[in-house]
């Protein structure tokens, strides 16, 4: 186990430094000076050659990309150009909304869709092709439109849930809950028929391997061989599957903070792309980038859990 | 490949759809009733009417003449993105996998990277970083997505690289971009448009998003058409449809083309793929007719084949008439027919045969086990006095490891990598006898202890992967005795293991004292291990009798052949003789004998009609030939040299090593 989160470090923390330097190399290339966008085209030239020094525009860009790594290593991800606040404080306080839009998505789509390809697996027939259909559907039905229709639905022709707005939950559980309940389920609807599919062909590839016949010829129950050597052994493509799923949830997530408007990173980077707003920009993707790194490291340890190959 | 995409229906009715959302785009300026910006305010927010066939929106816009100049910028910019992820990915898979080296490592670190990157919020980077800049934004979603592509071109290249024509290219010195560009390039193009369609699919999705954010391009878009739905949802929700329902046709367009070249590329496979998982029971189909399977201008009048040797009464098990057929497009094929023997207990049996006579199927069908499309379409078999309908696969498994067991060709592959052999012989054992508790335990290791391996605890604390073949198919004859069967099916127990492998696992087998059919091509194996032989050529039984018989004065010319073609016969310093001609595949059978084509004594009496098993004439056995004594004429001139070989062939037996080094062609 020590190996494989060994290995993992050894991917991971490239991964987090390349998009961050990825990202402050394209930042450098933006048109035009931030200290006067900050300071509007009336600030006399001395105020803005001031606050460039203070923001370390003058210096060259690696020392300002070190300065910038060094800080973020402390916490401090620089002040907003639009707010003027801390980007760290901003971000705290809104990544357990999206981490919790993901987070009850990937619950609800692992679910069901491990349980319908399962069962589609086995018994074939219809539900396959429902199956092929619907993953389809999930792959073509973009979300932030699905999300509108189902407002349309179930929160202004039969209203059922708020349309949009958040009830953070140590305001009202309930509220939260009714608040959370169309973008999961919508978030949900788009990733669980994909995922049924990849689950049924995996489990249709152990039923036709040489191990599960010669089960049967030992005299091992069917629901045995299902239940327990297929499903273990179709679990780890399954677990990386849902690790790519995980990633495209996040954008997915993006635009249904902003269908539902709901205070999260999305709708926090969506604002701050229309506002030029780079030093929230540079702190969404360092968060991201860290919570897509864990989300790997989790799918790798299940993954050496189920194979003993790899935890050897 | 391509071309086959044109047999599917749904493909060119996608094809079609885009091409046609492509001309009205381009159209548009002609054909759209409104500009993109007139405004009728007399009939803002309206539903579908004369004037505005699909409605109209903020200002009276006409949804229509919007939806035709918004299609020019999802199409356009989508086209970029797949561009680039193409331009970028094909190249760089076809270097990293025909070059290996430091070119494939960089790739498979870029791709490694770029997988752990959400593509949206690149995008947004870019879109924060370029404000409005669509084509910016698109580029680097095809850069972002293009190493996933070249990771996926440089797997099919690799595959490619070693085969035979392109390393015949190679040599007569052609430039390496000629051969990537002529074997390679047309080899991985299936794959590559598969991905390219399902990746436009994900461009779409997300420059609709942009457009729907509003931070994409100022032009009208499809995307800001369902933002402007989302604003009047509650007076016109009717805004919703014309933009989701071509965004959606769109993407499904593309997601159907890539599933059907998946099916295309793939075709064969997942017919196989399907039928195995739907063929797990093994019903037998209904109107699988027993005469039907068999070909059918030999149904007439078959002369009745003679009773198998052996015991008729006291037999543990009495085969008759297996006849099994395979689904081959939808046609099904006969692959054995009408194949009967008896075994007596303790006895032990080999089945002999090139590959593709049916053997392996034969043992398979005894305890319902056949793989893919396989059916029983006719055969009995009478097991410890009871009678068995070999096609009826429910009745079958009660016998199965309690009764018979089987060893299969592969003993790696017939474990599950994911336990312990302790906990796969715990399961067996507690499947299929009254133990439990730590009596089961005691009985993993006396189960391994049987099967000699010399440290019982250590494998049985190990994973398969852990374990040699040798050692993997020790564990397998012990889980195959775990249900304390009266008979061992033992099909090719030894091919993959090496030759002082194959001598210690058949030691062990012969100290079982359990009555073994061993499938197999090695003569050795028979001779060494075996009192009754069963010859089986194109899915009959040609000869059988008692091993010495069949070795000493073969009566068929298939058997004849195959024993001077068999280096355990061979003397030294003379060449192989091969027998001439191959195996006709299952479908291709004829009327008459099935060796007419590869025999040298055939006449023309011989394709006339179906041969039926004849009593050899001065010996016990049955062959299927019409000439026996020609037969026996020919292998008299083997004889003396053939007599030398078995002498030492059954010394080497008796002392027990059958280290016949040469008995693995
Ligand atoms: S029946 Fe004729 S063709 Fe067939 S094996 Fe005998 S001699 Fe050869």
């Amino acid at each position: 186990m020590g190996r494989v989160i060994g290995r993992w470090f050894i991917t991971a923390v490239p991964v987090v430094l390349v998009v961050s330097m990825l990202t402050f190399i394209l930042a450098s290339f933006v048109p035009g000076d931030p200290a006067r966008a900050i300071l509007g085209a009336s600030a006399p030239p001395e105020q803005v050659e001031a606050l460039r020094q203070q923001l370390g525009l003058d210096q060259p860009l690696p020392q300002r990309y070190w300065d910038w790594l060094v800080a973020a290593l402390q916490g401090d991800l620089g002040r907003s150009i639009q707010t003027r606040g801390s980007v760290a404080t901003e971000l705290a306080g809104r990544v357990d909304v999206t981490i919790s839009l993901i987070g009850f998505g990937l619950i609800i789509i692992t679910l069901v869709g491990v349980t319908l390809g399962l069962v589609s697996a086995i018994k074939g027939g219809w539900l396959g092709r429902v199956v092929d259909v619907a993953s389809l559907a999930g792959l073509a039905v973009p979300g932030f439109w699905l999300g509108l229709v189902l407002v349309a639905a179930f929160a202004v022709a039969i209203p059922i849930f708020p349309a949009t707005g958040f009830v953070r939950l140590s305001d009202s559980p309930g509220g939260w809950a009714a608040s959370m309940a169309l973008p999961v389920i919508t978030l949900a609807l788009t990733g669980t028929a994909g995922l049924a599919k990849q689950t049924r062909s995996s489990v249709m590839d152990e039923l036709g391997k040489d191990y599960v016949r010669m089960l049967r010829a030992r005299g091992v129950s069917q629901r045995r061989i299902i239940l327990l050597h297929v499903c273990r052994n179709a679990g780890a493509p399954i677990v990386t599957v849902i690790g790519l799923l995980f990633i495209g949830l996040v954008g997915g997530a993006v635009l249904l903070e902003t269908v539902f408007v709901l205070p999260g990173l999305g709708s926090l980077t969506v604002a701050a792309t229309r506002a030029h707003d780079i030093p929230v920009i540079l702190g969404v993707t360092l968060i991201l980038s860290i919570v897509v790194v864990t989300v790997n490291l989790a799918v790798e340890i299940s993954y050496a859990l189920l194979n003993p190959k790899v935890r050897a | 490949m391509i071309r086959r995409l044109f047999h599917k229906p749904v493909a060119v009715v996608s094809l079609a759809w885009i091409a046609i959302l492509i001309i009205l785009s381009v159209l548009a300026p002609v054909i759209a009733p409104y500009g993109p910006q007139d405004q009728d305010l007399a009939h803002a927010l309206e539903g579908p009417s004369r004037a505005h066939l699909l409605g109209s929106g903020v200002l009276g816009l006409d949804v229509l003449s919007r939806l035709l100049y918004g299609g020019r910028v999802t199409l356009v910019s989508t086209a970029i993105s797949v561009s680039v992820y193409a331009l970028l990915g094909v190249p760089a898979g076809l270097l990293a996998g025909y070059r290996g080296g430091l070119a494939d490592k960089i790739i498979l670190r870029l791709s490694e990277v770029a997988y752990a990157i959400p593509g949206t919020i690149m995008v947004l980077v870019v879109l924060a970083i370029r404000p409005g800049d669509e084509t910016a934004a698109m580029i680097a979603v095809g850069a972002l997505a293009a190493p996933a592509l070249a990771r996926v071109v440089r797997s099919a290249t690799i595959a490619l690289r070693e085969e035979l024509y392109i390393r015949a290219a190679r040599l007569a010195g052609l430039r390496d971009w000629l051969i990537l560009r002529r074997n390679v390039l047309p080899s991985v193009m299936g794959t590559v448009i598969v991905h390219v369609a399902i990746f436009a699919t994900t461009a779409i999705i997300l420059e609709t998003g942009l457009g729907f954010l509003g931070v994409g391009t100022r032009q009208v878009t499809w995307g800001e058409m369902v933002a402007e739905a989302s604003h009047n949802l509650g007076n016109q929700p009717w805004l919703l449809v014309p933009s989701g329902f071509v965004i959606i046709s769109l993407v499904l367009a593309f997601g159907l083309i890539g599933d059907g070249l998946r099916d295309a590329t793939a075709e064969g496979y997942s017919i196989r793929q399907t039928s195995r998982a739907r063929g797990r029971g093994n019903k037998p189909a209904r109107s699988a007719k027993p005469d039907r399977a068999l070909p059918n201008k030999a149904a007439a009048n078959i002369p009745p084949d003679p009773p198998p040797t052996g015991p008729e009464t006291g037999a543990l098990l009495a085969l008759n008439g297996l006849t099994i057929t395979f689904e081959t497009n939808g046609k099904p094929v006969t692959v054995v027919e009408n194949v009967s023997f008896t075994v007596a207990p303790g006895q032990m049996v080999g089945i002999v045969g090139e590959s593709g006579s049916g053997k392996s199927v034969t043992v398979a069908a005894l305890l319902g086990l056949l793989r893919g499309t396989g059916q029983v379409s006719a055969g009995t078999m009478t097991f410890a006095g009871q009678p068995f309908d070999l096609s009826q696969t429910k009745a079958l498994a009660a016998l199965r490891a309690r009764r018979i067991a089987l060893i299969s060709q592969d003993p790696m592959s017939s474990l599950d990598p994911c336990f312990t052999i302790r906990y796969q012989l715990a399961e067996v054992i507690k499947a299929n006898t009254p133990l439990r508790g730590t009596a089961v335990g005691e009985r993993v290791l006396e189960l391994l202890r049987a099967v000699r391996l010399p440290e019982p605890e250590l494998t049985a604390r190990s994973y398969p992967h852990q374990l040699s073949g040798g050692m993997a198919q020790r564990v397998a004859i012990a889980l195959a005795l775990a249900g304390e069967p009266d008979l061992i099916l033992a099909d090719e127990p030894t091919t993959a293991l090496d030759v002082t492998v194959q001598a210690e696992i058949m030691d062990v087998l012969r100290s079982l004292g359990k009555a073994i059919i061993l499938v197999t091509h090695d003569w050795g194996l028979l001779v060494d291990l075996c009192e009754k032989g069963i010859v089986m050529y194109s899915g009959q039984v040609v000869e059988e009798g008692s091993v010495e018989r069949i070795v000493a004065q073969p009566r068929h010319p298939y058997t004849v052949g195959l024993l001077r073609s068999n280096p355990y016969f061979a003397t030294a310093g003379q060449p192989l003789p091969a027998i001439p001609g191959v195996v006709l595949p299952p479908g291709r059978w004829p009327v008459g004998c099935h060796f007419a084509e590869r025999c040298s004594l055939v006449r023309p009496v011989c394709s006339e009609a179906r041969v039926a098993l004849t009593v050899v004439r001065d010996r016990p056995g049955l062959t299927r030939c019409l000439f026996q004594d020609q037969v026996a004429a020919q292998a008299a001139d083997q004889a003396a040299a053939m007599g030398a070989a078995l002498g030492a062939a059954l010394e080497i037996g008796v002392q027990g090593t059958g280290q016949a080094a040469g008995s693995q062609p």
